[in-house]
């Protein structure tokens, strides 16, 4: 069974030394209660959480599954204790808001917990993961009475949440749903539709299930701006506000996955459910779309924990397992044959993992400054900035860090050779479950076109620039050091082109619209590997700062020159394909008529 | 009745040990320290004692580093109401510890010592035992089950031969083994809390402790490879071998 031991040192490498951390927690409102050795304790223990609880039910829960017996979901042994602990243990309100029972927490030490958790047991993270989002959406939209009733019960975890938004006819396109939402004499409504693909839609571990419920008014205009969100919970609450009678919403069936296996992926079934509006009636998406931000930044950090977990695996199996001599002569001549380390394309697997995993934590853990800036900063222009900056890096931290965390698990499958492919090992766990980081919260093809359509060239490229300024000043800040030029110099040149490729695009997409489907899903993997790029050479950067300290731990600064070095010459030259695919144009996709392409065979 | 509890900070049970290259001591540079596990044992004893009614207080001891604090933040952080760091950046050993916890013995006068009973760094297992010896108090050591009633303790140990029961007058060193419970997770409101709760930070000399060095660490050294097994053909060659290559029957 695979291990896991959360990365502590890298955590506080990265907060301490790369992205400044302490004085980041030292400028928020919450800053008496974030010194770092308590940051450092909840880190520990939610490390010790994941390892003890979560981990040892990650196979079990890949092998049971969740069943449907008379309406009810049974989720695998074990989930529900280990849910009861998480409650116990106050963990579901780790951010929530101090006024209905949060802990008021910054939004990034949730994030950072969340890695560990998705590291040890996707399946399992998926329940409370769909509470912080339900939970998000009624902070931000919900009335004080809504708040008072449920944020408080998602926040303590006696609740839990979530989002009804895909229905058969409609996943990406909202705009058809067909889910209504009739006034009652009551002064709330009642909602008719079937929604599929809702995860922790129905399940063992909480008393009540909130749902949050895309649908449409009677007088609802056309399309996505006739879509209003509605909380409806499985059970009433009563006159307590406790759960009290049992609501006309129901599983109608659970879905056979590739992956998650944990989590419960259900059919939910509307049969006229009391239902509350929640914010402005045809303004439903909007709301949902506060959670859906959150929400895919926590699938980032999903692809970042599997390939954080399935390196770890990868690197154990490796030092151990003995095959071949080296080429260069027997390494452990002693030994029947040499650690498979020592050979190269294995440490091209390895690295590969290592340097994607610690680069993705750099920039999940600054897009988590930024999302604690955009709650707390009170000067709106600095939130503006935070908000546009976290609005340019949501979809990078989205589809980039699950693509190349399927990548990153699959190597780790690799790495274990014809092992790898046994269930018994773990490893083909990850690759499943990582699987479906790159399709729900909207696929990579959806957060490319979020990227480049509306975040970049619809602002004509302001929202990028001041992130390429950002990198700028780094690169001129440290233009004649001769120990980061090896860092510098590609990056400054990346960072350039960067800028012309978006020019170029937007050039063409003003000629033809097709442009911008055609070059997106390479501009966002072209964004992603200069993004991390920037943040390797700051680690670079900080591991020669340290180093010239001559610190004890001095391996640990050399293995991140080491990386960084691997990360800029073996992967970041995949830029340039990505730049020639770009620059290539959507003509070849274009140009094949729908009903030629099926000629090689005949129906 | 006050409860004293002791902890001390150790290399984490789940982290490969490195020798350090001129073999001098273990390599605990950029090493994940932990809590001792026989001492969260202890400490959650205790907490169970103070949940019961049995105890009113219940009071954390560390004699280390002054990294030991996060351990002791850990035990407030379980439920332990205060702390006492008696700080020390150099070795102490059993001796030393069981030195400076009688003179808080004498300070503090708690009805109950619950100690681990033995750390996992250096498993000496005679802190406990010392401590009995240097104080005058009862001891009752590998603890797997405890009860206290009025003014007195039963003390259930785990021996080669089965189980023991003792009955020990108040006050008492115990010293906890593996079954006595299984400690809890600290719960995140009460790690904030943790914050709040006062560790008090002493100096060995102004505990009035002189350390005493009676031992010496020579070398450490990483344990030797184990060497594969061999089959054998028959019964009298395996007797054969027992005999004059193992030398474990005569």
């Amino acid at each position: 069974m695979p291990s896991y031991q959360a990365p502590l040192r890298d955590f506080r490498f990265v907060m301490d030394e790369v992205l400044d951390y302490p004085r980041h927690y030292a400028q928020l409102p919450q800053a008496e209660e974030v010194t770092p050795d308590v940051v450092s304790a909840i880190l520990e223990e939610g490390a010790r959480f994941t390892r003890e609880v979560l981990l040892p039910l990650n196979r079990t829960g890949d092998e049971q599954g969740c069943r449907l017996e008379g309406g009810e979901v049974l989720t695998p042994s074990g989930f529900k204790e280990a849910y009861a602990q998480y409650v116990e243990g106050g963990w579901p309100s780790l951010s929530g808001d101090t006024a209905y029972h949060g802990q008021g927490l910054p939004t990034s030490l949730g994030m950072m917990l969340s890695e560990m958790v998705c590291s040890s047991n996707l399946a399992w993270g998926m329940y409370p993961g769909l509470s912080q989002g339900a939970a998000d959406a009624l902070r931000h939209h919900g009335s004080d009475g809504q708040k008072a009733q449920y944020l408080t019960k998602l926040n303590d975890g006696t609740w839990t949440g979530s989002m009804c938004l895909t229905e058969p006819q409609c996943g990406t396109d909202l705009g058809l749903i067909k889910t209504r939402a009739r006034p009652d004499e009551a002064g709330g409504y009642l909602i008719t539709g079937t929604k599929i693909f809702i995860s922790a839609g129905e399940h063992d571990l909480a008393e009540n299930i909130v749902h949050l419920v895309l649908a449409k008014l009677p007088d609802a205009p056309e399309g996505t701006k006739g879509i209003s969100l509605f909380v409806v919970p499985k059970y009433l609450p009563d006159a307590e506000g406790e759960a009290g009678e049992r609501n006309a919403v129901s599983c109608g069936a659970l879905e056979h996955k590739m992956g998650i296996h944990g989590n419960a992926t259900c059919v939910m079934n509307f049969d006229g459910a009391r239902g509350y509006l929640v914010g402005e009636p045809h303004k439903g998406l909007a709301c949902m779309f506060t959670m859906m931000n959150v929400a895919r930044i926590g699938v980032g950090i999903q692809g970042l924990g599997l390939m954080e977990v399935s390196f770890q695996n990868a690197l154990a199996y490796a030092r151990d397992r003995l095959q071949m001599r080296a080429l260069s002569g027997a390494q452990e001549a002693d030994k029947p044959a040499d650690p498979i380390i020592s050979h190269p394309d294995v440490r091209r697997m390895l690295l590969t993992q290592k340097a994607l995993a610690e680069g993705g934590r750099m920039l999940v853990l600054h897009a988590a400054q930024l999302a604690d800036r955009v709650e707390c900063v009170t000067s709106d222009a600095e939130r503006e900035a935070a908000e546009t900056e976290l609005g340019l890096l949501t979809p990078i931290v989205k589809a980039f860090l699950t693509e190349v965390g399927f990548e990153a698990t699959n190597e780790g499958v690799q790495v274990f050779g014809g092992h790898g492919y046994i269930r018994e090992w773990g490893m083909e766990q990850y690759v499943r479950d990582a699987r479906i980081t790159r399709l729900y919260e909207g696929t990579t093809g959806i957060q490319a076109l979020d990227l480049l359509g509306r975040k970049v060239l619809m602002s004509q490229g302001e929202a990028l620039k001041p992130f390429t300024k950002q990198i700028h000043k780094f690169c001129q800040a440290h233009e004649g050091d001769a120990a980061m030029a090896e860092f510098v110099t590609p990056l400054a040149k990346l960072n350039a082109e960067w800028g012309e490729i978006t020019m170029a695009v937007g050039m063409k997409a003003m000629q033809d619209r097709e442009e911008v489907g055609a070059a997106s899903v390479d501009y966002l993997m072209y964004s992603g590997y200069v993004t991390l790029a920037f943040f390797w050479a700051r680690a670079a950067q900080a591991a020669h700062q340290a180093l010239a300290g001559n610190p004890d731990d001095a391996a640990f600064y050399r293995a991140k020159l080491d990386t960084a070095r691997f990360y800029y010459q073996r992967l970041l030259p995949r830029t340039r394909a990505h730049a020639e695919m770009i620059r290539a144009g959507g003509e070849s996709l274009m140009a094949m008529q729908a009903e030629d392409f099926g000629h090689g065979f005949a129906i | 009745m006050k409860i004293l509890v002791g902890v001390k900070r150790v290399i984490d049970y789940n982290v490969q040990v490195k020798v350090r290259s001129d073999n001098t001591d273990v390599d605990l540079s950029n090493t994940k320290m932990a809590m001792n596990p026989f001492c969260e044992i202890a400490v959650e004893e205790a907490i169970r004692c103070k949940e019961k009614g049995i105890a009113t207080e219940v009071v954390a001891v560390s004699i280390g580093p002054k990294g030991a604090q996060e351990q002791l933040r850990t035990a407030l952080a379980l439920g332990v109401d205060r702390a006492i760091h008696g700080q020390s950046e150099e070795q102490v050993d059993s001796l030393d510890v069981a030195r400076v916890m009688a003179g808080i013995v004498e300070e503090e006068q708690p009805g109950l010592v619950i100690l681990g009973k033995q750390a996992i760094d250096s498993d000496n297992n005679q802190t406990g035992q010392m401590l009995a010896a240097l104080t005058g108090m009862g001891q009752g050591t590998f603890a797997s089950e405890l009860a206290v009633e009025g003014e007195q303790v039963t003390v259930t140990r785990e021996v080669d031969g089965g189980h023991e029961t003792l009955a020990l007058r108040l006050p008492a060193v115990i010293t906890t083994d593996l079954r006595l419970n299984e400690p809890r997770h600290a719960r995140l409101p009460d790690i904030m809390k943790a914050k709040k709760k006062p560790i008090d930070t002493r100096k060995l000399e102004e505990l009035g402790i002189e350390r005493a060095s009676y031992l010496t660490l020579m070398r450490v050294e990483t344990p030797a490879q184990r060497q594969g097994g061999v089959k054998v053909d028959s019964v009298s060659e395996l007797v054969n071998k027992l005999k004059n290559e193992a030398k474990v029957i005569s």
